[in-house]
């Protein structure tokens, strides 16, 4: 009979003679390897000209209508901000249902179904700015993501892998610019992936589509001659929450420093 | 309806997806986790530091540990949106993220814990199981704890001086490997919230310390408020059985142990309340001093919508008045009840006010959101994360630990 000593040292050696060649397997993965040294493909990148968006709101429909959020449920990949600055130096934003409607009220809304009035007299300066995900060089979410669900892809683009998404939140916290959301049917992580169904078949985003006023443009910052890279490379461009050390990658024109 | 839309309010000017994502369950999470680590590190004071005043606490502590220990999973699993993908924490760790250390920290703590049990308990395995096999005629019951107490011997029915005393001092072994990794358990719960750059209130890197001191203090509370409760049960029982079992302790012998064992363990728990109250006004002044750009919103939640929380039942009932009740000389055990219960309100508001009011402004630092925790629930979400969710995690702890204190006997000398 086998005593229990050398049954506890005959499991570990068969143990990790097992685990030898799986790690092999692994390290010499050639996909992997040739995926590592292609570096030539393209950099999604994101261009909003703030002085060019009226609120519309026609974005917002055409993302939820392209990427299957629930039209009636008050989340959203891309939201429309209105800020409203007046003579006192205060700042008034709002963006009710995320502009999906546009901005049907003048009044400001301030949450509890209350609107706040504000005289146009009062105004100094007001103007609309689009939001969605920044596609972060650094993104925080996928360093948060306990099981990998959130991945970048070798084009710049964060994905989230829904059959993989445990639902933690964790990626929704470590997100500074509250784009992330759990989506109502799925019950997964769920944000803005620049239509990565589009862009890679050479096709806009929907929200560029959707946008009458060119306020919107996706781009190649790893071409040269892609008009949104000319644009990035030779104009006076901003990024949003730049602290957090993330490297957003949707560049804003025209941006006002009361933008939050 | 969206998730987290049923207990947020919004107010001014909130992104159109901040919801308050983490409740209550997230609150449970850290506090369990705490009280884990709390009662280990409270029994590793006898076993590592030789603290003998503590012996009475100790093999009580340890055993309590490890009957919190699956409930420290329990919220998280709640808590998940998929939960039935959550073992994927454990099978495809992402080690980027904090939240994926929980699955080795989890079970190498198990381990230590389920190990050192084993060496304090073997002794009375080895007896129970030998007294069962002299029994004739063996009841189904007797045949299964026969078969039970057998297994749980590992085959190691050596119960010589020698054997006993290896025993003793893998036990000190393994209490010493556990302190760390109990601290390093409930310090990864304060990383998890401290590594959050985009939450400006649970950015700091004293988080994790905080966590550990408050944890232990939280631990060591609930230990002596458990060990006041049983010791009362026990005095009620000694009552009634003394008649037909004289070899039971007396009243007398049972009030005096108790009394001995809580005044000393108090003394710890200032100990560590002095150093976790340190560190979190620290923590708080420090912010003010400094005024960095989320500052002003910060102040509006901490000195205004949130003072009665964190102000009032927080520092004051939950610190100051404890504070005052064991400081008082001639510590009685009601009053050390009502202090350790203060304690542990304490604790857990500090973990509600890390938790929620980390979330009660939005990182557009222009709006706020308010919690309203979800009472009778009327979806299974609203049960989940409501009132009665965070009570099943906060009974079923109770319930392990009636269950294995009928297999490892905590009062039973053994040694």
């Amino acid at each position: 009979m086998i005593s229990r000593r050398s049954f506890c040292k005959k499991s570990l050696l068969i143990a990790g003679g097992l685990a030898i060649p799986l790690s092999c397997l692994e390290l010499f993965d050639p996909k992997r390897l040739l995926a590592e040294k292609d570096q030539k493909g393209p950099r999604w990148v994101f261009l909003v000209d703030t002085r060019k968006c009226v609120g519309c709101g026609f974005c917002v429909k055409g993302c939820k209508v392209e990427n299957e959020v629930p039209y009636d449920a008050n989340v959203t990949r891309t939201w429309v901000e209105r800020y409203v600055v007046t003579n006192d130096g205060k700042t008034h934003i709002d963006s009710p249902k995320g502009a999906r409607d546009g901005f049907p009220n003048k009044g400001i809304d301030i949450g509890h179904g209350k609107l706040e009035e504000i005289k146009d007299d009062d105004i100094d300066k007001a103007f609309f700015v689009p939001k969605l995900c920044n596609q972060c060089d650094n993104p925080p979410c996928v360093q948060v993501c306990p099981v990998g669900a959130t991945y970048q892809t070798a084009d710049g683009v964060v994905l989230v892998d829904r059959s993989w998404c445990i639902g933690c939140g964790y990626c929704i916290m470590g997100c500074p610019y509250g784009v992330r959301f759990f989506h109502p049917v799925f019950h997964v992580a769920e944000k803005c992936n620049f239509c990565y169904h589009r862009i890679t078949k050479g096709m806009q985003t929907a929200c560029v589509d959707s946008c009458a006023f060119g306020a919107r443009r996706v781009g190649n910052l790893r071409d040269p001659e892609d008009p949104v890279t000319k644009v990035i490379m030779t104009e006076r461009v901003n990024v949003l929450k730049e602290e957090y050390g993330t490297k957003p990658q949707v560049f804003y024109l025209g941006l006002s420093k009361e933008v939050k | 309806m969206v998730h987290g839309e049923a207990w947020t309010i919004k107010e001014f000017f909130t992104y159109p997806n901040e919801y308050i994502y983490w409740t209550i369950q997230i609150v449970m999470y850290p506090f369990m986790t705490g009280l884990v680590a709390g009662a280990f590190v409270l029994s590793s004071l006898y076993h590592v530091f030789g603290v003998k005043q503590l012996k009475g606490i100790a093999r009580f502590s340890l055993v309590f540990s490890f009957a919190l220990l699956p409930v420290a999973m329990l919220p998280l699993l709640m808590h998940l949106q998929q939960p039935l993908r959550g073992i994927e924490v454990m099978m495809t760790p992402h080690f980027t993220s904090a939240i994926a250390a929980f699955g080795i920290v989890f079970s190498t703590y198990g381990m230590i814990v389920a190990s050192e049990l084993w060496f304090v308990f073997r002794k009375h395995f080895v007896e129970t199981a030998l007294a069962l096999k002299r029994v004739e005629g063996r009841t189904a019951l007797q045949q299964g704890q026969y078969v039970l107490f057998s297994v749980l011997t590992l085959g190691a029915w050596d119960v010589s001086h020698e054997a006993l005393e290896a025993d003793e001092r893998a036990v000190k072994k393994l209490a010493a490997a556990g302190i760390p990794v109990a601290c390093f358990l409930h310090g990864y719960a304060g990383f998890i919230f401290g590594s959050v750059k985009a939450n400006a209130l649970w950015m700091t890197p004293l988080m994790p310390v905080i966590f550990i001191c408050s944890a232990v203090v939280s631990g060591i509370a609930l230990c002596i408020l458990t060990y006041i409760l049983t010791m009362e049960i026990r005095k009620q029982l000694a009552r009634r059985h003394r008649l037909a079992h004289p070899e039971l302790p007396s009243m007398e012998e049972l009030k005096s142990a108790e009394a001995h064992v809580v005044a000393m363990t108090s003394r710890y728990l200032l100990m560590f309340m002095v150093a976790a109250i340190t560190l979190e006004l620290l923590d708080l002044i420090f912010r003010g001093y400094t005024a960095v750009k989320s500052w002003d919103i910060l102040r509006s939640v901490i000195y205004e919508r949130d003072f009665v929380n964190i102000f009032v039942i927080q520092y004051g009932l939950g610190n100051l008045v404890p504070f005052v009740l064991f400081m008082i000389p001639g510590l009685t055990i009601r009053r050390a009840a009502v202090g350790t219960m203060l304690v542990l309100v304490g604790v857990f508001m500090m973990r509600w006010n890390v938790v929620i009011g980390g979330q009660a402004f939005s990182s557009s630092f222009s709006g706020f959101m308010h919690y309203v925790l979800p009472i009778w629930p009327d979806s299974m979400e609203t049960l989940k994360e409501g009132f009665f969710g965070a009570m099943i995690v906060a009974v079923v702890p109770f319930c392990i630990f009636y269950v294995l204190n009928k297999v490892m006997p905590v009062f039973k000398e053994t040694h």
